[in-house]
């Protein structure tokens, strides 16, 4: 099975500094393929040179087989990859509906006369929204009065609507209580089953695990490892991710320091 | 969360929940207060009168013209400070233009019209260009025109005035478009009224009905998530910038048709008007949310204090800190209104 996306040694440097080096990725459509990394890890440059900000500076982009390269991130949009940014999803200010057709405006009439279609626009943001499980109350209603799970659950449903292929999300859960975080989850695994290939960058393993079928690491630029959802368990992807030695050493330390506080008591 | 049925849980909204709801809904009030206001005071018993009316709409038409696309330009997020001698410089433009190049009438003011929309996209472009705020941008623009009316006019006229421009040909049908008065019970209204009432219908139906409405709610909300939805932020603020600049231009226009010449500090000191007419209609300072309409009852409201001051006798001297405290308890309003009516957090 071809890939929806796939990345083959792909580098991105700025200047001197190497953000990312050699990393191989692929993602499957209707999976959920998860990023793993600390601060620091490269997390925020992938995301940028999978969605069309950034291009990388050595490697090879393919999208459904096919090579390709973008120019900017309503290029990457136009070829199916959506990002739903972590803060930068919704303006709070705007109804739901709105929101919901930013960017891809359904209208009527001709030339000057061109306006919006807002009975239309408000019926097929309601019923999207229901169909990913989202059942508002009113989508007249400002987003900015919706839980921030709800607003990222949005987001992810209008990246669906707008026929996204690869929907790339940004730490979507790392602002959320357990509550909301779960919320996001369960649209996470909603856009999954409607055919999506799901790339969740995050540095919550119990997230990740949670919900995905295939998890990258990376760590200082570089794919560390890379797990089968069939062959790994969460501790494992726990360790892998902290650097395992690194975090033992890290125990050991601790514990001395606590040792010698309890003696000198 | 979970029942399929909607009805239960929305209460019909009633139709004053959602005029509370509206961001010129405290401007309204405002404006109904203002209104009774000075009707009680008057003293000439004119005011609520059609010759009053009349009075006060021909000093609010001017204003509101142009605070009607500061809304627009404010709701994108950004400020125009160079509206006010935009006025003055189109106005010393059309009159020069006619009386030293001889053009006529229709066109000098096309070129003024392009001129003032060369102005406003070099405004948005370095605003976009720059990511300096709007205020500097502007800011400097103001000046540079303000020195440049004086010092163009002096060097060209051997004056601080242009005058004489109904010398130019087809000056009368200009004349009748942009500055005649039409009479309706009685009393002669300026033609600026209907021109205002046109505009703020425009300028409404653009903002809510319209792609580039939503843009411009979505700029001023939130540049980047409307940039990572896909909208042309840079062009939206570009265009918004050209549009208040032609606003004022045209208002330049139809004063100096109106006055037949006109000084070369006309228009400065201005361009606060215009904001103030915005804030007081409900246009938040942050951009990303407000309304037309509100300001042109923003303007409407400054209109009738400009009249109804002297009416009730007062001090007219009173005036601008009589604007200043009608902005401030509008704001007031405002927020208050705009915090009970969207329930919820914010972020």
């Amino acid at each position: 099975m071809t890939a929806a996306l796939e990345l083959k040694n792909v580098g991105k440097q700025f200047g001197s500094v190497i953000a990312l080096s050699d990393v191989t990725m692929e993602v499957q459509a209707g999976t959920i393929t998860c990023v793993l990394g600390d601060n620091g890890a490269g997390k925020s440059t992938l995301i940028k040179t999978l969605s069309g900000v950034h291009a990388p500076s050595s490697g090879e982009f393919l999208l459904e087989g096919s090579k390709i390269s973008f120019n900017s991130p309503r290029d990457a949009l136009a070829r199916g990859i959506a990002t739903v940014y972590q803060d930068l999803a919704t303006i709070p200010l705007m109804s739901v509906w709105r929101n919901f057709f930013l960017g891809n405006e359904i209208t009527k009439g001709w030339g000057p006369l061109s306006r919006l279609d807002v009975k239309k626009m408000k019926t097929l943001a309601k019923e999207e929204l229901l169909r990913m499980g989202i059942d508002l109350r009113d989508t007249d209603q400002a987003i900015g009065t919706l839980s921030g799970g709800e607003r990222q659950a949005v987001a992810i449903a209008r990246a669906v609507y707008f026929g996204a292929k690869v929907l790339i999300l940004d730490e979507p859960t790392s602002a959320l209580g357990v509550r909301q975080s779960g919320i996001v989850l369960k649209y996470v695994l909603a856009a999954k089953e409607r055919g999506v290939a799901v790339v969740f960058i995050t540095h919550n393993p119990h997230h990740a695990f949670l919900v995905g079928d295939r998890f990258y690491l990376l760590n200082r630029g570089k794919m560390i490892n890379d797990f089968q959802r069939e062959t790994v368990e969460l501790d494992e992807l726990t360790r892998a991710m902290a650097g395992g030695a690194e975090l033992e050493a890290l125990t050991h330390e601790i514990q001395k320091v606590k040792l010698s506080e309890d003696e000198s008591l | 969360m979970s029942s399929a049925i909607k009805d239960e849980r929305v209460k019909k909204s009633t139709f004053l929940n959602k005029l509370l709801k509206r961001p010129e809904f405290g401007a309204l009030l405002g404006a109904i207060a203002i209104f009774t206001l000075f009707s009680s005071f008057d003293t000439t018993g004119n005011f609520g009168q059609p010759g009053g009316i009349a009075g006060w709409t021909d000093i609010a038409a001017p204003i509101g013209i142009i605070a009607v696309f500061v809304a627009l330009l404010m709701i994108g997020g950004e400020f125009d400070l160079s509206t006010g001698v935009m006025v003055g410089t189109s106005g010393l433009l059309t009159g020069m233009l006619v009386t030293e190049l001889g053009l006529d009438i229709w066109s000098s003011i096309a070129l003024v019209l392009v001129f003032a929309l060369l102005v406003g996209f070099v405004n948005g472009w370095l605003v976009v260009k720059t990511g300096l705020p709007s205020f500097i941008v502007t800011l400097a623009t103001f000046f540079v025109l303000r020195g440049a009316n004086l010092a163009v006019t002096k060097e060209i006229t051997g004056t601080v005035r242009v005058a004489n421009t109904d010398e130019a040909p087809n000056f009368e049908q200009a004349e009748a478009i942009f500055a005649s008065k039409i009479e309706i019970l009685g009393s002669n209204f300026q033609i600026t009224l209907f021109w205002w009432i046109a505009l703020t219908l425009l300028a409404t139906w653009v903002l809510t009905r319209t792609k580039f409405g939503n843009w411009i709610f979505a700029s001023g909300g939130d540049a980047n998530a409307a940039r990572n939805a896909g909208v042309p932020v840079a062009r939206t603020k570009i265009i918004l910038f050209m549009m208040t600049s032609g606003a004022a231009a045209l208002v330049g226009i139809m004063l100096v048709l109106r006055l037949k010449g006109m000084q070369a500090g006309q228009g400065v000191g201005m361009e606060f008007f215009y904001i103030i007419a915005a804030v007081v209609g409900g246009t938040l300072l942050t951009g990303g949310k407000g309304s037309a309409i509100g300001a042109s009852i923003g303007a409407a409201v400054m209109g009738m204090a400009y009249i109804g001051i002297p009416f009730a006798l007062w001090n007219s001297d009173w005036l601008f800190t009589f604007l200043g405290a009608i902005l401030f308890i509008a704001v007031l309003i405002n927020s208050f209104v705009g915090r009970t009516s969207t329930k919820g957090g914010k972020k």
